[in-house]
């Protein structure tokens, strides 16, 4: 009995006195890049035009061409890696990938989790996207009118509570524009970066996002808990493009009208 | 009332057991309504199901090829395809083919919106199974019941309604309600197109809140407290309509 257990606690400790000792020894991951001569960075490629993937399968998009000139600052090439909102913050964990800029909003429990670098980069609100026709000016228009939702989303109990909308819920957002092209109900309350994507498509030139944005949360791009040289790193990149209008420079390329947040954050570095 | 709500407010400060469907009035607001909903929707689609079942039981024996032909294919199309795909196909396929209408506020809007499509989806639903449990019970009548009764010149309808029904009615009670407990169950599906009832405002307030294990708690004993009611009903009825020496 007593055996066992001075068994497993010199296990214990030995297991202890390696982590200790592989802190140190832990290389960082600047040097790792650049030994390997890659850098690897999570995008998302189905949130067009933040990221996305062209004819051809390759992604682009925003935040890929943000993550080149992470990659160009380091002299190495990159490499892409397609995540999702699910699993994104567990690449980085895992080491799957050394950057990840990828749409996430900046939330103080994500912060726990993964390196979230300040100032943020970005920045998207809620809004609604409706036909032209009904003219929606204030948020209050929507007062006793039907609006579509995705089910669960925060905004939904905002827009019903304080504008006084009905909210019409769905699971995804493919049934949220079957509804809203059947009339089902007149707006879709939504992420204006989405809908900013959706209504540069041919099917929706008659629909606008007309109200003021609300809930502005800001975006965080990230590195792995610990990597404190190459957060301090991105951390003068960022504001290195905010300084430069960078950001400005690739929402205009990228067909997105300029963004209160992006303008705000050049005038306050410049 | 307020005392309670208060408790509710406590009880989350204390504990961390958060049932804001309690204590945030916009939250309660949502619960009730679902609730109302859901019982509104689980009526009018149990009465229509028994409608249904009722006349498919008769039309099912008809004399005519044909109607009897048609009443077995929408017993197998109901019956064999899933409720969800169902309502999916009534909301989103069946309703862009039907004319608009133009409402308060200027827009084109469907003549029907998706509480209808939920009453006639599960409605008919119910009503395929309904049929053939009717269908079991009438087989269940004499044959000789039914020979005397055209003996004394009673017309088909008169059979049907007079005899043959109220016998068969007693036979099927334990089936009907298995089917009617299936029926507001699958009321739940409805929230695939948002209509509002209680699956979809729990859904969204656990989504706001964060309080999903108290939610699933809360709506498991509020549909087995439902359910419970109807079957405490059918059951009731069933004794009531009990015949010495029938059946059993």
């Amino acid at each position: 009995m007593f055996g066992v257990l001075s068994k497993k606690v010199a296990t214990a400790v030995a297991l202890g006195a390696l982590a200790l000792t592989a802190l140190p020894a832990q290389a960082d991951v600047i040097d790792d890049i650049k030994a390997r001569g890659v850098l690897k960075v999570a995008v998302k490629a189905d949130y067009k035009p933040y990221g996305f993937r062209d004819t051809s399968g390759a992604i682009i998009g925003i935040e890929p061409e943000l993550a080149k000139d992470v990659a160009d600052k380091l002299g190495v090439k990159i490499e892409y890696v397609p995540v999702v909102s699910s699993n994104r913050m567990q690449f980085l964990q895992q080491g799957k990938v050394d950057l990840m800029i990828a749409t996430m909003t900046d939330k103080p429990d994500r912060r726990k989790v993964v390196s979230i670098v300040d100032p943020n980069y970005y920045s998207s609100g809620t809004n609604i996207m409706a036909s032209k026709k009904f003219g929606f000016k204030k948020w209050e228009d929507l007062r006793g009118k039907p609006v579509c939702g995705i089910q669960g989303a925060f905004y939904n109990k905002k827009t019903g509570r304080d504008f006084g909308a009905k909210i019409v819920a769905f699971k995804g957002t493919a049934e949220v524009y079957a509804a809203l092209k059947a009339g089902n109900c007149v707006a879709f309350v939504y992420d204006d970066s989405s809908h900013v994507a959706t209504l540069e498509q041919a099917d929706w030139a008659d629909y606008e996002m007309p109200l003021p944005t609300i809930d502005d949360a800001p975006w965080g791009l990230a590195v792995k808990l610990g990597e404190t040289k190459f957060h301090a790193m991105m951390e003068a990149m960022i504001v290195d493009w905010h300084k430069t209008g960078r950001i400005l420079a690739l929402e205009t390329k990228w067909g997105v009208a300029n963004t209160p947040f992006a303008m705000d954050m050049n005038k306050k570095y410049k | 009332m307020e005392a309670f709500y208060e408790w509710a407010r406590v009880l989350y400060e204390t504990t961390g057991i958060n049932l804001p469907f309690i204590y945030d009035s916009y939250d309660r607001g949502r619960m009730i309504d679902g609730f109302f909903m859901t019982v509104k929707l689980s009526v009018i689609c149990l009465f229509f199901s028994v409608i249904i079942g009722i006349i498919g039981a008769w039309l099912q024996n008809s004399p005519l090829k044909w109607t009897r032909r048609i009443v077995n294919g929408y017993i197998q199309l109901f019956r064999n395809t899933p409720p969800l795909v169902q309502l999916y196909f009534f909301y989103f396929a069946i309703s862009t083919l039907l004319p608009k209408v133009t409402n308060e506020y200027g827009g084109q809007e469907p003549i029907l919106g998706g509480f209808t499509w939920a009453v006639i989806s599960l409605s008919f639903f119910a009503g395929a199974y309904n049929v053939e449990i009717f269908r079991s019970g009438i087989e269940a009548v004499p044959d000789s019941t039914i020979e005397a009764a055209e003996a004394l010149g009673f017309t088909r309808l008169h059979i049907y309604k007079d005899i043959t029904l109220p016998l068969a009615f007693r036979v099927v009670l334990p089936a009907l309600n298995n089917n009617l407990v299936n029926l507001v169950k699958t009321t739940t599906l409805a929230y695939a197109i948002a209509v509002p009832e209680m699956l979809y405002e729990a859904n969204q307030i656990w989504s706001d809140n964060v309080n999903v294990t108290e939610m699933m708690i809360f709506m498991l004993l509020t549909y087995f407290v439902l359910v419970g009611i109807l079957v405490w009903g059918m059951n009731k009825w069933e004794r009531a309509l009990k015949i010495p020496g029938f059946g059993a």
